[in-house]
């Protein structure tokens, strides 16, 4: 299946990269190897504006572009990768990290889902406790026993049903 | 009893009120962390004579807008005509920061539309946008005289955000 796959990826890579071509979009890449890895690695923590839900690593809008020149050019000229994240976020604020800080405004956010969680889990077990120490038959009275057999027109005996063939 | 009935009902006002508020917002202003923080020095060179260039710092003692704009950008279009309005009124000097535009094209755009600015500079490159925390155009910047930003507003201007808005805090900052 793999192998039947391959030609038909190997089409689909080629179109894909004679399409980037001829828009134009070739973008720079460092030379040194270990940096464009440290470029894509850092830009993969970091929101696009534009796009929002993509990556400036994944993103092809042109502020992205921009931004990767940005990551690629600071660590290139030595900067450590926190030194480049408090750039982008003192300018575009945590809104660019893909993991926001932990903070007072950020406290729901971390917490809100994993407090749900307890609650609901407690709720639930909770229910299940109270459910277990409950008798599964409610009781009936000695009178409400003999109605009931009266209405299931049976003898006042405890035999079960299986036996009465 | 009757209130086991009505808890899935109070959990969906609950949830619905939310997602109510939610489409209120708009996800697309991310808010600016340098409101407040002195707007970012830069020298660039000037759009009608790139022979000379402008500074922030020229702006020192001046309450005034900063709007950054592109020909390519079809909601500056949209905003263009409230900045004509303006500049007529004289209320308050507009710089025009043009962001990775062609230059041709913008003075084109700029014969065609009006031009509202008392001075616009080019950002070729998208550089002094990206010191701005600019990613989408247009954003306007209200910066006092200290040079501090003081509001950011992101997207076209509507009538009602600048006389809603900033008239008032221009009019408050050229008192103060």
């Amino acid at each position: 299946m793999v192998d039947h796959m391959r030609p038909v990826l190997a089409a689909l890579a080629l179109s894909l990269s004679a399409t980037a071509f001829a828009a134009g979009e070739a973008t720079p890449v460092a030379e040194d190897p270990a940096l464009e890895a440290r470029v894509i690695e850092l830009s993969q923590t970091l929101r696009c504006l534009v796009c929002q839900n993509e990556t400036i690593a994944a993103s092809r809008a042109p502020l992205a572009v921009d931004l990767r020149n940005q990551v690629r050019e600071q660590l290139a000229a030595g900067k450590s990768e926190e030194e480049v994240v408090d750039f982008l976020v003192g300018r575009y604020g945590d809104f660019v990290l893909y993991k926001p800080p932990f903070r007072a405004s950020t406290v729901l956010l971390w917490l809100g889902p994993g407090a749900l969680a307890i609650l609901g889990i407690g709720w639930l077990s909770l229910r299940l406790r109270r459910r277990a120490t409950e008798s599964d038959t409610p009781e009936l009275t000695a009178d409400q026993r003999t109605q009931a057999r009266q209405l299931l027109g049976e003898q006042d005996n405890e035999s079960p049903p299986e036996s009465r063939k | 009893m009757k209130t086991k009935f009505l808890a899935p009902l109070a959990i969906f006002v609950l949830l619905a009120g939310f997602l109510a508020y939610g489409l209120t917002l708009n996800p697309r202003e991310v808010p600016s962390p340098l409101v407040g923080k002195p707007a970012p020095e830069f020298t660039a060179p000037r759009l009608d004579a790139p022979e000379q260039s402008f500074r922030v710092s020229d702006m020192r003692g001046q309450v005034f807008l900063l709007n950054v704009w592109a020909s390519w950008c079809v909601s500056c279009r949209q905003e263009h005509p409230l900045l004509v309005q303006l500049s007529r009124q004289g209320v308050v000097p507009v710089v025009g920061l043009n962001y990775k535009d062609e230059r041709a094209a913008a003075l084109q755009w700029l014969r065609e539309g009006g031009d509202p600015y008392t001075t616009n500079v080019v950002d070729a490159d998208g550089r002094i946008g990206i010191e701005y925390g600019v990613y989408g155009t247009p954003e306007t910047f209200l910066i006092d005289q200290q040079g501090v930003i003081r509001y950011k507003h992101i997207g076209p201007m509507s009538p009602d955000v600048l006389r809603d808005v900033l008239l008032p805090k221009i009019a408050e900052l050229s008192r103060g």
